[in-house]
């Protein structure tokens, strides 16, 4: 890639926060350091795996408005976690958080439980419980 | 309470961090060089493994060998520690500072609000730099970014004591003792070595230009095999790992170029300068392939012929690529 070829496309993800450092030549062929602000195709690619992330949130919102699943499972998917990770982040296994994501157990949690997934989610309990805000948010 | 650090931005993070850690500590060493003496490059394509449904492609050795190669190669003694608790971590950290030592740690990028909101995933090989801490809040130098950037304690607890796979588990390193004179030469020479005999010797299908070859064959069947939604989500993933996740291009092609081209400087050797020349081809072909790919992707059809050309496109590399590294394996055996 030379020097002049590296992509500087404005369509990108990276909120004018980020230039990325890129390795280009120069005539004779020897490297230099340039910064790209980004390039079309690894848009294309990131967009696409939010997009998949995207749809499974919608998906939980849908489950958990309709009561099929506790507001957990929302705020797992929103996280981007899978469950033996948000197991391993509020002190217990895999298969307590499957249950907890059912409204029936998640209703008779204790407190502190509650309050260990809100802070694993940095949102208070309230957020965490109060289903509404989800109606809302689209 | 601050150390004076200079911060110099790279592609990738554990590069960067030790390229940054040891100028602090007077070894001045660019990022291509510590990638190419630390072997980072490699192919993989283990489809036996899967991260969220998705066979993992690297182009990369896995984390922390990096530097763990660079470090035997020059001489270098690192401390490394990890921790249960979040506080011990913490003060460690804190004892570390005030001493005046800039300390690289393992963190997860989800936590770094500094990072654009579409780049935090749950990645916790992340390697950052705390250089000091002013009214309770730590100075950051993430090699990727191009200036040094702050975060509260919270959020560096959160992203030290990430959870998931791998788990940082706090861990932390910093050099305790650098040669003034380190043997460039030769730990030049073990690197290309390693590298050159990693991408063409190793006896398996799966690793180095002979699994370019395998996935080249695998890709063009995906459509038919997974179908059109999976296909590309899969394909998307492979240009993700190319060229998203700091690898200054093409896979890291254009750093080990960038390498090969230093190296000849330092070595005055031409075969070198040549070869990096051959592997920026190959690098533009991986571009080219990207490119391409990302257009399958926009467009949502996977007819068979385009992964059919995209997996010749591949191919044509791998094979290129073996060449390369063949070369450059006979002449770092002759060393």
């Amino acid at each position: 890639m030379k020097e002049n070829q590296v992509p500087q496309d404005e369509e990108n993800l990276n909120e004018g926060k980020l230039a990325k450092l890129y390795y280009a030549t120069d005539d004779k062929g020897h490297y230099l350091k340039v910064n790209s602000i980004g390039w079309e195709p690894e848009t294309v690619a990131m967009q696409q795996a939010w997009e998949v992330v995207n749809a499974e949130v919608e998906e939980a919102r849908e489950k958990v408005l309709s009561g099929k699943a506790s507001p957990i499972l929302f705020y797992l998917k929103k996280n981007i976690m899978n469950v033996p990770m948000l197991a391993s982040y509020v002190g217990t296994i895999s298969p307590m958080v499957r249950l907890h994501m059912i409204p029936f157990f998640f209703h008779r949690l204790s407190d502190k439980m509650k309050a260990k997934y809100a802070a694993t989610f940095r949102i208070s309990v309230e957020e965490l419980t109060d289903i509404t805000d989800l109606k809302k948010q689209s | 309470m601050s150390i004076a650090f200079t911060h110099k931005q790279s592609a990738h993070c554990e590069n960067g961090v030790v390229s940054n850690l040891l100028r602090f500590h007077g070894m001045e060493v660019d990022e291509p060089l510590v990638f190419g003496i630390g072997s980072g490059l490699l192919f993989s394509y283990l489809p036996f493994i899967r991260l969220n449904g998705i066979p993992v492609v690297s182009y990369r050795i896995w984390p922390g060998q990096i530097f763990k190669r660079f470090s035997n190669r020059t001489g270098i003694k690192i401390e490394r520690q990890k921790f249960s608790s979040t506080k011990t971590a913490m003060d460690a950290l804190d004892r570390q500072l005030d001493k005046g030592q800039p300390v690289g740690m393992l963190t997860s990028v989800f936590y770094l609000d500094y990072l654009p909101a579409a780049y935090r995933f749950h990645f916790n090989a992340h390697n950052i730099i705390v250089f000091g801490k002013e009214n309770g809040r730590y100075q950051v130098s993430d090699p990727i970014m191009e200036y040094t950037t702050e975060l509260s304690y919270e959020d560096l607890v959160r992203a030290r004591f990430a959870k998931g796979m791998p788990e940082p588990s706090g861990r932390m390193y910093y050099p305790v003792q650098v040669p003034a004179h380190a043997d460039f030469e030769k730990a030049i020479w073990t690197g290309i070595k390693q590298t050159s005999h990693d991408m063409t010797q190793i006896p398996m299908p799966l690793i180095g230009t002979k699994g370019m070859k395998y996935l080249s064959k695998r890709l063009r069947k995906w459509p038919e095999r997974i179908g059109n939604r999976k296909a590309i989500l899969w394909l998307g993933n492979m240009i993700r790992m190319q060229e998203e996740i700091g690898t200054g291009g093409a896979g890291f092609r254009f750093i080990y170029a960038a390498f090969l081209d230093q190296a000849s400087a330092r070595l005055k050797n031409d075969a070198l300068f040549e070869l990096s020349k051959k592997l920026t081809q190959s690098g533009d072909q991986l571009r080219e392939i990207a490119y391409y790919a990302g257009r399958v992707c926009k467009s949502r059809t996977s007819d068979i012929k385009s992964f059919g050309e995209l997996g010749d496109m591949l191919e044509r590399t791998a094979a290129f690529e073996h060449e390369v590294f063949s070369e450059l394996y006979q002449l770092s055996k002759s060393r």
